[in-house]
């Protein structure tokens, strides 16, 4: 019998995963993997609860449902935005994206 | 420990593996692909965690479709073949640091928390989850509001994506 | 039960009982079991992936009236054997700047996409893999994973050519899932579930005579997730130097050669499964699985001819063309078709079965006779234009 806390133990670590790829990583792209690795990690928590709740009480799933829509076009638009920038400035490092239209 | 045990620790393990591969990894193409094989991971704990649907929705959305849209977008936006220099930032210890004491603070907030060791009661026979989640999709007393604009949302990134990235010659 | 009724739980019972009779605890017996029936499935789909590359190359040349490989065995049926042994001594090679890793696994994964769709092939009433409720959905994220492993492969190949296959077939790829899915979904709504065994359940009369337009353009989106003619322009030989598999050579060009063969008869078989009734023919499937298994077998090599014929007698189409066909033409009408399905079919509820055959088979044939008619009048538009320029340029040089 697996006890809830190691599934939220696993959210939090992956979570965790997520938060450092967000902070340490040059590549804008790279930045984009580490926020889907945060949303996957919610995803499993609310599962999770929803399983070792009330079965009969969809709002888990359907919440999960939601973030899967949520994250997809997030990423859509993320990437489409990145790879914009990318034919105007030439560069993807986001260090280097630091100056607005001049 | 049980077979139940057994097997969530080798998905968890597999999954922090591949997640801490992703996001450490030099080669950006290999970090995506370390991202398919943690989304994997996530799909395989859906199963676990008797939600199936889920679970086959997570392989066809997330790897069929968002993992390629990644790889896609690393193929088109690096300057050559080769990698690009260092793939780290130069505070990367204290993003480091902020992720282990967030991971500290919630393990921390969870212990508080009674309901922890709550093991899972068993799911009543003829219980059909997937045919549950449509009815509570569209029925007008349950969650159909939040279906409705989840898919205005989809219409609004997808007219957005298309004219941001549209290459006007 | 008699073991030509239930074979598959009269076999796990007798090796149950052995196992435990060995001393092996009961849940370790159980995992070797379900190992046991994976590899014996696996090791006829081997076999029968021979038998097919023989069947390929037998049918492709009687289309092109020759006559095929007739010198190795009676007629050439040792030839697939003989193309293995060569596959297996020739030298395995890996390009110079190529990932290694990557460039290896690919193969390994599109064979694998490939074996995990029959875990929900029911082969008879009682002999299937796993009863998935959900086993429409699952051949899509089967799918997802062949996708994933071509880009793999073309990008791991350090080659331009490669790199170009690779995206324009994973273009086609995620573009088609869009009308497969949607044709899925009239199955779906006809059984109530998206279960394998219960759509075939409830075939009594053939789902294709409910929604013929709903079967071809399914057959259309499956003929392009696999990559074949005419949707064949990433692995072109004429093209583009066969696209993604450029640098494989030896046994892995053997894995996504074979592999595609096979998943041209998988499919060949869900199309059976899903509108033709799959194991069913007025009863005969209960008297005996054996029986069950030769009328799927049968008709998914019914379907696998098809999808032969129509490689070898149609044109390749130019890539831009093939999308441009998928978002213009068969996602609306795809779209469409859905939701006439849906609306007649929670209109027909209570009628008797052939009105119901009827007013469906007219509704697709009339949404079909619609949509050529829209597609006529936009290529008479254009035809006209070009016309129009044509007179022109004639009048100036008169």
């Amino acid at each position: 019998m697996v006890p809830l806390s190691w599934y939220l133990i696993f959210a939090a670590a992956l979570f965790s995963i997520g938060l450092f790829g967000v902070l340490s990583r040059r590549n804008a792209v790279a930045i984009l993997l580490g926020i889907e690795l945060m949303l996957n990690s919610v995803n499993i928590n609310l599962v999770a609860f929803w399983r070792y709740g009330n079965t009969a009480n969809m709002m888990g799933q359907v919440f999960a449902i939601i973030v899967f829509a949520v994250a997809a076009a997030e990423v859509a638009v993320g990437l489409a935005l990145v790879i914009s920038v990318y034919r105007r400035r030439n560069t993807v490092v986001a260090d280097e994206i630091d100056m607005m239209k001049w | 420990m049980t077979g139940e045990q057994i097997t969530f620790l080798v998905v968890a393990l597999f999954t922090l593996g591949s997640g801490f591969m992703v996001v450490t990894t030099g080669n950006l193409v290999h970090a995506a692909l370390w991202l398919v094989s943690t989304l994997f991971g996530v799909a395989v704990t859906y199963a676990v965690l008797d939600a199936a649907f889920l679970a086959v929705v997570q392989v066809v959305v997330y790897i069929g479709a968002i993992a390629i849209l990644f790889i896609f977008a690393v193929m088109l936006t690096r300057k050559d073949m080769r990698d690009q220099g260092p793939q780290m930032n130069k505070n990367w210890w204290f993003g480091a640091l902020l992720s282990v004491s967030t991971f500290g603070g919630l393990y921390f907030l969870l212990q508080g928390w009674s309901g922890l060791s709550k093991t899972a009661a068993a799911i009543p026979s003829g219980f059909d989850a997937v045919a549950e989640l449509g009815n509570a999709l569209v029925s007008p007393t349950a969650y159909v509001l939040p279906f409705e604009v989840a898919s205005v949302l989809l219409v609004a990134a997808l007219v957005g994506a298309v004219y941001v990235a549209f290459n006007r010659k | 039960m008699s073991f030509w009724n239930d074979p598959l739980k009269v076999a796990a019972d007798w090796l149950m009982g052995i196992f435990t009779g060995w001393g092996m605890p009961e849940i370790a017996a159980q995992i070797l079991i379900g190992f046991l029936g994976i590899f014996v499935l696996i090791a006829l789909l081997m076999l029968l992936d021979i038998f097919l590359v023989w069947v390929e190359r037998k049918v492709v040349s009687r289309f092109q009236d020759r006559i095929g490989p007739n010198r190795v065995g009676p007629f050439g049926l040792i030839q697939p054997f003989a193309d293995i042994i060569k596959l297996l001594i020739k030298e395995d090679t890996t390009p110079g700047g190529a990932d290694r890793v990557v460039y290896n696994v690919a193969p390994m994964l599109s064979m694998m996409s490939v074996l995990i769709l029959w875990a929900v092939v029911p082969l008879a009433p009682t002999i299937l893999g796993v009863d998935l409720n959900i086993g429409a959905l699952y051949i899509i994220a089967a799918g997802a994973i062949g996708t994933l492993s071509i880009i793999m492969a073309g990008w791991s190949s350090n080659n331009k050519f490669a790199l170009i296959g690779a995206f324009r077939q994973v273009a086609v790829m995620v573009s088609f899932e869009v009308p497969m899915l949607t044709m899925l979904l009239i199955p779906t709504i006809f059984a109530g579930s998206m279960g394998m065994s219960t759509i075939i359940e409830k075939q009594n009369i053939w789902f294709v005579l409910f929604s013929p337009l709903g079967a071809l353009i399914f057959l259309i989106a499956a003929i392009a997730e696999l990559g074949r003619a005419p949707f064949d322009m990433a692995e072109g030989e004429s093209e583009l130097v066969s696209g993604y598999n450029i640098e494989y050579s030896g046994m892995k060009f053997g894995m996504f050669y074979a592999g595609e063969l096979l998943h041209a008869f998988t499919f060949g078989g869900f199309w059976s499964i899903l509108f033709f009734g799959g194991y069913r023919f007025f009863g005969l499937e209960q008297v005996n699985p054996v029986l069950a298994i030769a009328v799927i077998v049968f008709k998914a090599f019914v379907g696998y001819w098809i999808i032969m014929w129509v490689k070898y007698t149609l044109l390749r189409i130019r890539i831009d063309h093939m999308l441009a066909f998928n978002w213009k033409f068969l996602t609306p009408v795809a779209f469409t078709l859905l939701m006439v399905t849906a609306l007649m079919n929670a209109l027909l509820a209570g009628s008797p079965d052939w009105l119901r055959v009827a007013v469906m088979f007219l509704s697709n044939v009339v949404l079909a006779w619609i949509a050529l008619e829209i597609a006529r009048s936009h290529s008479r538009k254009e035809r006209e234009k070009v016309e129009g320029v044509k007179q022109v340029v004639e009048a100036a040089h008169h």
